[in-house]
């Protein structure tokens, strides 16, 4: 018997159950099956990583393809939870799963912006005007009110005026690099989400 | 956590309470069926909803929210009324037979010293009566009046089985026979665990519920085993890992104490800080705080702090009021914040009283909001209809907003709840144009440096002067950073003066380069780290964050080459107390830490001096001075012992321990701002508790912008019970109008059997249930933000906002 089924059919046939799977297991499985498509993981790199979300942390890997050629741009195209990983063993919850709908959220800020006083809308700006128009709000508040002494004659270095909140979301490095900078400026008004 | 959470497999009780592991850390959760499964162990969840933790329970009891002491102190009544106490643990691990102050009185519902104007307590008449010799007085045999055991027992003889009834709801069948399984684990060879979140932090008495459970565990014997500890579970990825860098205003890095305005120098400030024994041969672990806090200086500033100069001592802000969070958004609403740059946080939705945050927003000059994300504080002042309600034109704040990179587009390390931290590797670049905000950070000080350079302006020293040794100074890499934090010997380290042989030369102790431990720390000026407690995790073998060896030799889910656990990779906290007196386990199945006759030595980094002889009765506890842990804690600013108070909107209207004092009625010790207390409802207007919660299918405030959990919960919806539906003629999916005195939310009902009306001091007590997911921004259906609803007041000690407990009515809408 010459059955010859097209790899449309064979899923057709497949689908039908017990008859589809008894063909495929006689080995009537369409000629051009594996070569249709590669497993789309094959070139993609791997990275370890950890899941963003709660405090359990869990271990992920992230595949990337891109093949780090100049005018490509790498993508993050699947997550899967770390089997290595002693605390979750590859598994990943409904918040972690999703994970790469947030990674490529539509809501992604791009491009630094400023809101003009009264304005109602957003223009976008660049990093270097960005940071030279922050640093200079920042420098104009610190110069006026930052505190050398106290009334009893201590040097307090304090500037409270302006306040920082840390991300609980950032790594331990941004955390460090953030608090030693504000305290260097004599930032006292520092927070993060711990506290809530 | 104390423990970690592949530990909570070894456990033989697990009790979930202030938290819903099974929906909230699905992952972690796992490990508790595991030791169902396993080990036979039983689950009770206590929580005022009968959530997905509880369906799996062998025992389930509601609570009131906000009862949560008045149940754990019937807890602790029970426990010591039955003889339910582990007694040679009791006595050489805790304070129980330590004398308290002759002074020290608790009345009508306050403890001695409280100043009702103030609201604050002088604690001069809580701890402990000192010897001449300048060690605590004791009685071993703990019968003496005013030994904490005494002072504990007459405590809680209050919190009896009727008033756990009365006062949480609990009905008194159900809460005996959870007593008398948590009695139970008080055998040597019995240990239990107990997992909590924001169930138990969110409230005006946050820091006591924990403590109440410490306490508990403490009587127990279950604090420092395996199976066993108070175990926070926490929510970020990286929340531990800010909290010990110490993003918050009262401590630096490493929970070292921030100087305060009354420091007027180094030797003030260290003196204040650093510790001493209150018992004969204690490790007082805080007598090393001048080594810890020296070269943090020297990280910091580098040559620039030095002998000559008090290790630029000058250089640090010193503190003169609180500036926790709250704190920050009242003095914003005052005016008296012009400035506020805010990172990777939403505090429009995530604080409470939104019409409060709204209004302080738009009175600040500048905000500036670095986030992956499009979140509602970046658009405050865009109006979003009845969700946002506000004029641009008149909002004259200048906002920015930078674009950051998410976890997976830099690399660094996260700590997790068991305090293990882990590396993880870029995997992408941002979209458009996204930064890492160690860069961003980085890039405005550079800035800044610059000006004061060129421009110079108010005390440029401590800003020019800053160690800035990164190859690229507007991107430091995160192997620089975390080497920097992780710490290095300046010099090579010689070995220090011998008292026993004086002659001996000097030979060197560590060479010059990364630090393997914190013990190699000194305080003269030759090691430099950015927080002692990290010290190590980049040690001279390399970046142990990056472990990946996830070998379990003991087979006690202790990995210890599995990243780097703070502190000194220890995985359980307190360990000695894995062993009894004697040095001996307590129980053969978990058989972790022991004293072999020379050493301490096990499966766990012992947290003790190694060759400390259990003959030495050098406690477990080695961080405080009195190196056991503390039932009587001074350093609490509620209260030496935990007390039951109604959250700050009661539904109740009296506390009923002290129905005859309108003092006691609430924590006494919470700061209330002024103007605050008017915006607090009352039940007669407002006649349901309230209680915000979470759903497995999101995280706060991200995952509504992330299109499959949008898919799977797309709506927001008030929770109710299905007598109140009946009793008020409500149908499952109508919309509903939800109203506290600050504001009100709209969503659709949804009717379950899962949150039933308690009988509480004579009358039913319904609670309505609000997840807080959505807002104005996301790729959800929008909603109001749950916060429109919940007082701004925080715990008395954290600060920590009561999102957990207030009052609301509800109507159609």
């Amino acid at each position: 018997m010459d059955v010859k089924v097209s790899r449309r059919q064979f899923f057709k046939i497949t689908a039908g159950g017990m008859a589809g799977s008894s063909l495929a297991m006689l080995g009537y499985a369409p000629n051009a099956l594996a070569g249709v498509r590669s497993f789309k993981l094959a070139r993609t790199t791997e990275h370890r990583s950890t899941c963003p979300y709660c405090s359990v942390s869990c271990g992920m890997i992230m595949y990337t393809l891109g093949d780090k050629s100049k005018n490509v741009k790498p993508a993050i195209i699947h997550v899967e939870g770390d089997p290595d990983h002693p605390v979750n063993r590859g598994t990943l919850c409904p918040k972690g799963a999703g994970v790469l709908d947030m990674i490529h959220s539509p809501n992604r800020v791009k491009f630094p912006e400023v809101r003009a006083p009264g304005s109602n809308e957003w223009k976008r700006i660049s990093w270097e005007e960005a940071i030279n128009r922050i640093a200079k709000h920042m420098k104009d508040d610190r110069d006026k009110n930052f505190i050398e002494k106290n009334a009893a004659g201590t040097t307090v270095n304090r500037w409270n005026t302006l306040g920082f909140l840390a991300s609980s979301a950032a790594s331990n490095e941004s955390g460090y690099i953030g608090v030693k900078t504000m305290r260097s400026m004599g930032v006292v008004a520092l927070d993060t989400q711990a506290r809530i | 956590m104390t423990n970690n959470w592949v530990d909570i497999k070894n456990t033989d009780l697990v009790l979930i309470m202030g938290g819903n592991a099974a929906e909230a850390h699905p992952c972690g959760f796992k490990w508790v069926t595991e030791a169902m499964q396993q080990r036979k162990a039983k689950l009770i969840v206590v929580d005022p909803r009968f959530t997905r933790s509880a369906a799996v329970a062998d025992t389930y009891a509601p609570v009131r929210v906000g009862a949560d002491i008045a149940f754990l102190g019937g807890v602790i009544n029970y426990l010591l009324a039955n003889n339910k106490f582990h007694e040679e643990y009791v006595k050489a691990y805790t304070d129980a037979t330590f004398l308290t102050k002759e002074g020290f009185n608790f009345d009508n519902g306050v403890f001695s010293g409280y100043d009702d104007a103030k609201r604050t307590y002088n604690r001069a008449t809580w701890g402990y009566q000192l010897g001449e010799d300048g060690f605590v007085k004791v009685d071993d045999a703990m019968q003496d009046a005013r030994c904490v055991f005494q002072q504990m027992k007459k405590h809680y003889s209050r919190y009896t089985p009727e008033l756990v009834e009365q006062v949480a709801g609990t009905p008194k069948d159900a809460f005996l026979k959870i007593a008398q399984q948590i009695g139970e684990t008080s055998a040597p060879n019995k240990v239990m665990t107990i997992l909590y979140a924001l169930g138990w932090t969110q409230h005006t008495v946050g820091s006591q519920n924990i403590r109440t459970m410490a306490m508990i565990q403490l009587l127990l014997g279950n604090m420092g085993r395996p199976g066993g500890g108070v175990n926070a579970l926490r929510g970020h990825a990286n929340v531990q890992g800010i909290t010990d860098m110490c993003a918050y205003s009262d401590t630096l890095p490493g929970y070292l104490g921030a100087p305060l305005d009354g420091d007027v120098d180094r030797a003030a400030y260290l003196k204040r800080l650093t510790g001493k024994p209150l018992r004969p041969n204690q490790m007082a672990f805080t007598q090393n705080f001048p080594k810890w806090h020296t070269s943090l200086m020297k990280a910091w500033w580098g040559d620039a702090a030095n002998k000559d100069n008090d290790f630029a001592f000058e250089y640090l802000p010193k503190k003169d009021a609180a500036y926790d969070i709250l704190h920050m958004f009242e003095l914003m609403h005052q005016g008296k914040m012009h400035g506020f740059v805010c990172q990777g946080f939403n505090p429009l939705a995530a604080l409470p009283n939104k019409k409060k945050l709204s209004a302080a927003l738009a009175k600040l000059k500048f905000l500036v909001v670095a986030d992956p994300l499009e979140t509602e504080t970046s658009e405050f002042w865009k109006n979003f209809g009845p969700l946002n309600d506000v004029d641009p034109k008149t909002i004259q704040t200048e906002v920015f907003r930078l674009p950051t990179t998410t976890f997976a587009e830099e690399s660094g390390s996260f700590t997790n709840s068991s305090r293990v931290l882990q590396w993880k590797e870029k995997a992408a670049d941002a979209p458009g144009e996204g930064k890492a905000d160690s860069e961003i950070m980085a890039r405005i000080f550079v800035k800044m440096r610059e000006m004061y350079r060129k421009d110079g302006g108010k005390a440029p020293e401590p800003i020019v002067n800053l160690s800035w040794p990164y190859q690229v100074a507007e991107a430091p890499s995160p192997a620089e950073i975390l080497r920097e934090y992780s710490g290095r010997a300046l010099v090579d380290l010689m070995t220090l003066p011998n008292p026993k042989d004086p002659t001996a030369k000097p030979t060197v102790a560590v060479p010059a380069g990364q630090l393997s431990s914190f013990a190699q720390l000194r305080d003269d000026g030759t090691t430099a780290c950015g927080n002692w407690l990290y010290c190590g995790s980049w040690s001279p073998a390399g970046n142990l964050t990056a472990r990946r060896d996830n070998s379990d030799p003991s087979g006690l889910g202790v990995y210890p080459n599995w990243g780097y656990s703070w502190p000194a990779n220890r995985r359980i906290l307190y360990n000695r107390a894995a062993a009894d007196t004697k040095g001996n386990h307590w129980d053969a199945t978990r058989k972790y830490l022991s004293w072999n006759g020379k050493t301490w030595s096990g499966v766990d980094v012992p947290d003790m001096r190694p060759t400390a002889a259990p003959e030495e009765n050098v406690g477990p506890f080695i961080m405080n001075p009195e190196g056991v842990a503390r039932l009587h804690a001074i350093g609490m600013a509620d209260g030496p012992f935990p007390e039951h108070y109604e959250p700050f909107e009661t539904p109740l209207g009296v506390n009923p321990l002290h129905p005859n004092n309108p003092k006691a009625v609430s924590n006494p010790a919470a700061r209330v701002y002024k103007g605050d207390m008017e915006t607090f409802g009352k039940a007669a207007e407002f006649p349901y508790a309230a209680t915000t919660y979470r759903l497995t299918e999101h995280h706060h405030f991200w995952t509504k912008h992330a299109h499959s959990n949008a898919v799977t919960q797309p709506a927001p919806f008030i929770e109710i019970g299905d007598d109140l539906a009946k009793e008020k003629g409500f149908k499952n999916g109508q919309m509903v109008k939800v109203r506290s005195n600050r504001g009100e939310v709209r969503a659709a009902l949804v009717v379950t059997k899962r949150m039933k009306g308690l009988k509480v001091n004579g009358k039913t007590v319904h609670t309505v249930g609000i997840p807080i997911h959505w807002g104005f921004k996301g790729v959800t259906q929008n909603g109001y933000l749950a916060n429109a609803l919940t007082p701004y007041v925080g715990d008395a000690n954290s600060q920590t906002p009561e999102f957990k407990a207030f009052l609301v009515n509800i109507e159609k809408a």
